[in-house]
């Protein structure tokens, strides 16, 4: 690990004041402080937000739930609220990492982590995210893990969050405070895609500070779910993963919000599942025809084409878990 | 009935192999640490190269105030060093066990504020007020702390390293109240690694103490 100075701050104004200086700020650690290990990141200044009175999880004026930035991971799970409203955040949540790791880390800084990529961990390979012009060793290497969606020529690593999956689908906004004041954005547009600049993954300006993710409000009742298909059973990052909600009035699917993870290289959105099934009554036959688009647009490599069939059938899983099979 | 051995275990000086023992390497790696510690610096991989050298002397340090075991503790580290590193190398506490460094085994879990943390991604400096529970701090005395116990009844070990991670994690699934079944002390006990494969008297062990709550 290289040396860096440490600041810990107490208010965001002090905290915007160190983010200028290029410190980079750090909440539950879990990400940063491994990878400064491997000396993948090497900041030269931590500004410890810890403090920093982000912690709230409030149901907004509008109906939707804001979640501040410094909840951590645990108690974002068990809220009541996200609990009975959002069980797909909650399951999200608790089907990520460990008890430990739910403890420490936090939800800006679940949707900032970096890719698990083992290219991008070692600092000996080529990797265009880690170091520009470098080349991607996992493009002709061993990429079973690897994105089918979303990648580019540069760069083809998957955003491990789970919880950004379930963002996605019920389309957050992130709220950002920086030296040019108050902004949001919605995270799909938050997430950056590789093309050719790998190594900007998000929507971020320079000192710019997450203060909360945004649910907007959603017609209810809305039922939530997600699920996570894996190499083993807990504390695994996903090969395919799918955070569904969908609106029934009057036995017809009124809304329909379908996000992908483990398989994209951002958490990735379903519109095509989405259009086929809003307007259309549950059935077997709806959900596997809808998932059949799951994949559309997919560009699987050597070894990860066993994604493209295994994404349309975690969607279909789901759909008919969440929706019944009549 | 004798299982002595009649050979003579130790080889002579002149039957050594060449290079170094295991005895002269843990004596030189013991001794490098030991003056890593004295000076007040401690770096779990200094990375190679005369720029970080120059880097590393100047390495900054901060004060940290916090509790550990109930007895506090005021220290000057660097910057860099992790909760367990503080606890092994500077504070002699070798119960929290280093088995990946990266948050991926459970080894090195410890409580901080009531709450199960992994101390390996866990920066000392960020610590100022914490109060830490290691293994070392769960007996009375002689009297071992319930699911320390439940782990003997239950043989739920057998080289051991990862059990004082095991026992830390443990006692947070039990206060988060997850003990409901097998299945469920499973799924959050799924941080702590046993390469042993102990996991079948882990369960029963997490299970038999909580219940005994």
């Amino acid at each position: 690990m290289y040396p860096f100075s440490f600041t810990k701050v107490s208010d965001t104004r002090e905290a915007l004041q160190a983010g200028r200086r290029g410190g980079r700020y750090v909440a539950g650690g879990t990400t940063l402080v491994d990878l400064m290990r491997e000396t993948v990141e090497r900041p030269h200044a931590l500004v410890d937000i810890s403090a920093l009175p982000l912690r709230e999880i409030t149901v907004t004026e509008r109906g939707g739930l804001r979640i501040g930035a410094l909840a951590r991971m645990a108690e974002t799970a068990t809220h009541p609220v996200v609990r009975r409203s959002y069980p797909v955040i909650s399951e999200a949540l608790q089907l990520g990492a460990s008890a430990q790791l739910r403890n420490m880390a936090t939800i800006g800084g679940n949707i900032m982590q970096r890719t698990r990529c083992t290219y991008f961990r070692d600092v000996t390979a080529a990797c265009n995210k880690r170091e520009p012009g470098s080349g991607c060793a996992a493009l002709h290497g061993f990429n079973r893990s690897h994105a089918i969606l979303g990648t580019s020529d540069h760069c083809v690593a998957t955003h491990p969050s789970d919880v950004a999956v379930a963002f996605a689908a019920l389309e957050a906004v992130v709220h950002l405070l920086g030296p040019d004041g108050e902004r949001g954005v919605p995270i799909v547009e938050f997430l950056l895609r590789p093309g050719d600049t790998p190594q900007r993954e998000q929507a971020l300006r320079p000192g710019e500070l997450i203060t909360a993710v945004e649910i907007p409000a959603h017609p209810r009742p809305l039922k939530s779910g997600y699920l996570k298909v894996r190499d083993r059973q807990s504390y695994e990052f996903a090969l395919a993963s799918a955070a569904i909600a969908l609106h029934l009035r009057g036995g017809v699917i009124r809304e329909a919000k379908v996000a992908a993870g483990g398989v994209g290289t951002v958490p990735w959105k379903l519109p095509a599942v989405e259009q086929r099934l809003i307007g259309e009554r549950p059935s077997a036959a709806l959900w596997a025809d809808a998932a059949a688009r799951a994949a559309d647009g997919a560009r699987p490599l050597a070894h990860n084409r066993f994604k493209v069939e295994l994404l349309g059938r975690t969607v279909e899983r789901q759909l008919r878990t969440l929706g019944g099979t009549r | 009935m004798s299982t002595e051995l009649n050979e003579p275990v130790a080889h002579p000086p002149s039957a050594s192999p060449p290079g170094p023992s295991r005895r002269t390497f843990i004596v030189t790696t013991t001794a490098v640490g030991g003056a890593a510690v004295a000076g007040g610096l401690v770096t779990a991989q200094p990375p190679p190269g005369a720029e970080e050298t120059a880097a590393a002397e100047a390495a900054p340090t901060s004060r940290v105030t916090l509790t550990v075991n109930r007895k506090r503790h005021t220290v000057t580290i660097d910057n860099r060093t992790s909760l367990l590193d503080l606890l092994r190398e500077h504070l002699g506490l070798t119960g929290s066990k280093k088995g990946c460094d990266a948050g991926a085994c459970g080894a090195c879990t410890v409580l901080a504020d009531g709450h199960r943390v992994n101390s390996c991604l866990t920066l000392a400096v960020r610590l100022e007020g914490a109060e830490i529970t290691t293994i070392e701090g769960l007996a009375d005395g002689d009297r071992l702390h319930p699911l320390q116990q439940a782990f003997i009844d239950e043989d739920a070990f057998q080289c051991g390293y990862c059990t004082p991670g095991q026992i830390m994690s443990g006692i947070g699934c039990i206060q988060e109240g997850h003990t409901g079944s097998e299945e469920e002390i499973r799924e959050w006990m799924s941080g702590n690694i046993c390469r042993c494969g102990c996991y079948v008297k882990i369960v029963r062990a997490v299970e038999r103490a909580a219940g005994g709550k």
